[in-house]
């Protein structure tokens, strides 16, 4: 089959990026689409052009690395999909595919594809965790957990970080990647002690990152390649209006610190 | 070089407990004073850079990924082993000690084996304490599973993304220090050498993959945690960004290389589909759990499966291994589904698969159930292949998947250079020829968690060391060799691309240093590996400049390193004269096709010392003893 392709280039942080024209021929339709962009990298570094950048990583749909907007949409038309698993039988041959970085205000694209999402490691810093130190775990059956909620709070720990919630989102808001870690620590015992800093802080973060607000679209759900479900930011909404009412001031000493 | 693997002495069991005793501790309020640098963030590295900042150590981290999450561990599938036995099936310390042993086919070392046994159980306790949502009962208590090499279910889960979530719970563990200020966090930061001063490890030199800028990064240990070198094969299960660029590196710098030819090739893998394919992607191995796999009786079969009868079908792991079955070891599985293909059987594609059919499950257990246990695995299947495997079965061949090969160290995780810990997969220490299922999760947990806060305090207390900083000479000097050998690279301006020189290496590997290995074509490899390297050098085209984010000159830079790297993992595999694991020399096999250990010749762990360029390495040996268990023949019939 072939395709056209516009690809968003852009050569730093600093430049001012363009939609290039490539045609794409020969490809098969059991080709993964990130395979598509080696085979066009392979033919531009043997013009002697510079190919095109884009973060990948495992390219089997877990580690997150990937993610692209393909005509508009986060990670492509397949629903529950990221880049990398999706091939291009979903295309039809001769088509024109625009391909462009995720956009948003917290994500500055460092080159073509590659955008900077370190902002996300930071929301985690803010209290995305279980303040355990190594070596001071009871035994793991000490505390069962119903199997109802474990499962539950998997749903949630599958996020991959890949930010398509926040590529797809008008607002540019990171609540359901916030919300999904949350949730998951919400749900289980270990997670309690520090339930109500951690919904504060985490939110905190995201503001301070510059991630938009969630005005209830449900696009983030859309794309999101682990089908996350915009539940988990009701849930959110519920711990954090908690923390701030019930326990101001003391939430509010906890996460000064 | 001498190889002292320092073992404690005393009884097997009371090895580790002694030895913890008799190691010198660094004072808490001394713990500040000490920088550490922890390369990789995978679940050893992750692990360690967390606990080590949670005791106290200045930590600096570096991964090459844009986060620390990204790390490959996230995408390990199947689980976790420990001897908790919560099944009541018989499980212990000792039978967890011993399948490790027998299942890497007695080339491992006893102690450390026992070692990351008695771990096994705290690393659980520790998961479940972060949040990781392991799969449970309904009771609320943890659910096990089985898996291959072992009779009993050891093994925790969290669906089909273990690794992901212990990754992230360690992920998450580190975060925690980033934000208490105790590790410093450098993504987008490759290390591309190691620095010696007095013979000790004392830092490294990173490229800041954004802007390009060379740094050199002094610590008063260094930490590897880089993963495994499967790539040297161009496809395989690993991510696209795993190399051997930091082990390699700190080889050449003089850490000697333990065992390169233990690879381990995984039985189920999705085939490849074409000349484009890019990687290989791992169905898990649980899978086999309830899956058989078959092929049909007859050659050149070309039916259908589901139009195949029962009587046309071979299960050939039930009926070859009928104790373990559909359960037997990796590279067991792996050689049985070659010598089903080579003899004409294989189906799909070139002949190049075999099937793992859920007829029977799906039977037995109903659809919802084997959806439970397997769904996103089957997604995967069916978004790659296109093939529902509900209704059809999957078809898979063996991808290479894992390296038990790494660089050695003794009991403590040190290298042969003093103040280079290494960990988890990147070194070689605790699956000898053959890694178990759900067997890598808990080494690297161990490693990062359990071992190296103890051994890299005694080293720190005891080791004297001057006071240097990045101004030194050899940091100097490193720091220019890095940054000429990026020049040279971008400076041939060839006609060939960075990935066409690694597909050419990986067909070499796969074609002669893969499942069946003979000297004949291993001979072969060691002429072709040099001229296919001398080319790249002369040939190879990295567009763009070293000043900016380039992922050709990345990607040039660990292949030229896996252009070296691979001609000594030919060159152990040749020396190695036996079949162990998975090691197979066709010259040494059983009348019945079962590979043939020599352990009077080769009971011993291979290191191989770096003399200098184009010079054959030095063999060093590290005879292995065992005390507490018979070497026998591997049997799983």
């Amino acid at each position: 089959m072939n395709l056209t392709l516009y690809v968003w280039r852009q050569a730093s942080a600093a430049s001012a990026g363009r939609l290039s024209r490539y045609e794409a021929a020969d490809l098969s339709p059991d080709m993964s689409f990130l395979e598509l962009l080696d085979v066009v990298n392979e033919r531009l570094t043997r013009q002697g052009e510079a190919p095109i950048a884009f973060d990948h990583d495992c390219r089997e749909g877990i580690c997150g690395s990937c993610g692209l907007m393909i005509n508009g949409v986060a990670h492509g038309p397949l629903k529950a999909t990221a880049t990398c698993q999706l091939h291009l039988r979903s295309f039809r041959d001769g088509a024109t595919i625009y391909i462009e970085p995720w956009r948003a205000r917290a994500f500055p694209v460092l080159r073509d594809l590659v955008v900077d999402r370190t902002a996300f490691d930071r929301i985690i810093a803010a209290g995305g965790f279980v303040g355990v130190s190594t070596g001071s775990a009871p035994d793991a059956n000490s505390l069962p957990v119903p199997k109802t909620d474990a499962d539950l709070a998997m749903d949630a720990a599958q996020c991959i970080g890949c930010g398509a919630c926040v590529a797809a989102c008008p607002n540019a808001s990171a609540m359901l990647f916030t919300a999904a870690k949350v949730g998951h620590l919400a749900l289980l015992p270990q997670g309690q002690p520090e339930r109500m800093r951690r919904a504060l802080g985490m939110v905190q973060q995201m503001d301070a990152e510059g991630f938009g607000g969630c005005t209830w679209h449900g696009e983030c759900m859309e794309a999101c390649p682990k089908e996350i479900s915009i539940d988990w930011i009701a849930r959110l909404y519920r711990d954090y209006i908690r923390a701030s009412a019930t326990r101001p001031e003391r939430v509010a000493v906890e996460v000064a610190l | 070089m001498e190889l002292n693997a320092r073992i404690p002495s005393g009884p097997l069991a009371e090895k580790w407990d002694r030895h913890r005793f008799e190691m010198k501790l660094v004072n808490p309020a001394n713990k500040r004073k000490y920088s550490v640098i922890v390369v990789g963030t995978g679940l050893a590295g992750g692990s360690a850079a967390a606990s080590l900042g949670e005791l106290g150590y200045q930590v600096s981290c570096f991964c090459f990924q844009d986060s620390p999450r990204r790390a490959h561990s996230i995408a390990a599938q199947g689980g976790i082993n420990a001897a908790k036995n919560y099944q009541n099936d018989g499980d212990s310390i000792w039978r967890l000690f011993y399948d490790t042993i027998k299942g890497g086919d007695f080339r491992a070392r006893e102690a450390n084996v026992y070692r990351l046994a008695q771990i096994s159980v705290s690393i659980i306790d520790q998961c479940v304490a972060q949040g990781v949502p392991f799969a449970r009962e309904y009771g609320g208590l943890l659910a096990n599973r089985s898996f291959g090499g072992a009779q009993v279910s050891r093994t925790f889960y969290a669906r089909g993304q273990t690794g992901q979530q212990l990754l992230l719970g360690c992920y998450q563990a580190l975060e925690r220090q980033v934000a208490a200020g105790t590790v410093r966090m450098y993504p987008r930061t490759e290390m591309l050498d190691l620095v010696l001063i007095d013979g000790a490890a004392r830092g490294i030199v990173t490229r800041d993959l954004v802007t390009g800028k060379v740094e050199s990064q002094v610590a008063d240990a260094v930490i590897l945690a880089t993963g495994g070198y499967g790539n040297v094969f161009y496809l395989s299960t690993n991510a696209r960004g795993s190399n051997v660029t930091a082990t390699y590196r700190a080889y050449k710098r003089g850490a000697a290389f333990g065992n390169p030819c233990y690879t381990q090739i995984h039985p189920t893998c999705i085939p490849v589909s074409g000349d484009y394919q890019s990687k290989l992607t791992l169905m898990s191995e649980s899978l086999r759990n309830d899956g058989r796999v078959w092929v049909p009786r007859a050659g050149g079969d070309g039916r259908p499966p589901q139009q195949i009868p029962e009587a046309e079908r071979d299960y050939y792991l039930e009926r070859k291994y009928p104790s373990f079955g559909n359960l037997c070891p990796r590279d067991i599985a792996s050689r049985a589904a070659k010598e089903v293909c080579d003899e004409g059987r294989g189906v799909g594609p070139g002949g190049l698969g075999v099937y793992l059919d859920f007829g029977d499950a799906i039977g037995r257990i109903g659809e919802a159930k084997v959806a439970e246990r397997y769904g996103n695995l089957f997604q995967m299947y069916q978004r790659i292949t296109d093939e529902n495997p509900y209704q059809t079965p999957m078809r898979i061949f063996p991808a290479v998947h894992y390296t038990m090969g790494g660089l050695w160290v003794d009991y403590n995780l040190m290298s042969t250079i003093p103040g280079l810990h290494v960990l988890g997969e990147a070194n070689f220490s605790d699956h000898g020829a053959n890694r178990l299922g759900a067997s890598a999760l808990m080494q690297g947990l161990a490693d990062g968690y359990f071992i190296i806060p103890y051994t890299l305090g005694d080293y720190l207390a005891t080791a004297k060391l001057p006071r240097v900083d990045a101004t030194h000479p050899a940091f100097r000097a490193a720091e220019a060799e890095v940054g000429e050998r990026a020049r040279k690279l971008l400076g041939i301006r060839g006609q060939r691309t960075v990935d066409s020189f690694h597909r050419e290496l990986g067909r070499l590997l796969w074609e002669h240093c893969g499942m069946a290995r003979t000297a004949a074509g291993l001979k072969a490899n060691l002429d072709r590996i040099p001229a296919l390297r001398q080319e790249f050098w002369e040939n190879v085209n990295v567009p763009g400049s070293g000043e900016e984010l380039n992922q050709s000159l990345e990607r040039a830079g660990r292949v030229a390193d896996f252009l070296e790297f691979a001609e000594l993992l030919c060159r152990d595999a040749l020396h190695r004269e036996e079949s162990c694991g998975g090691h197979f020399r066709v010259e040494h096999q059983t009348p019945d096709g079962e590979a043939l250990r020599d352990d009077q010749h080769f009971c011993y762990v291979a290191a191989w010392e770096y003399q200098g360029p184009d010079r054959v390495p030095a063999l060093r040996r590290e005879p292995l003893e065992f005390e507490n268990v018979h070497l026998s023949t591997r049997s799983y019939k």
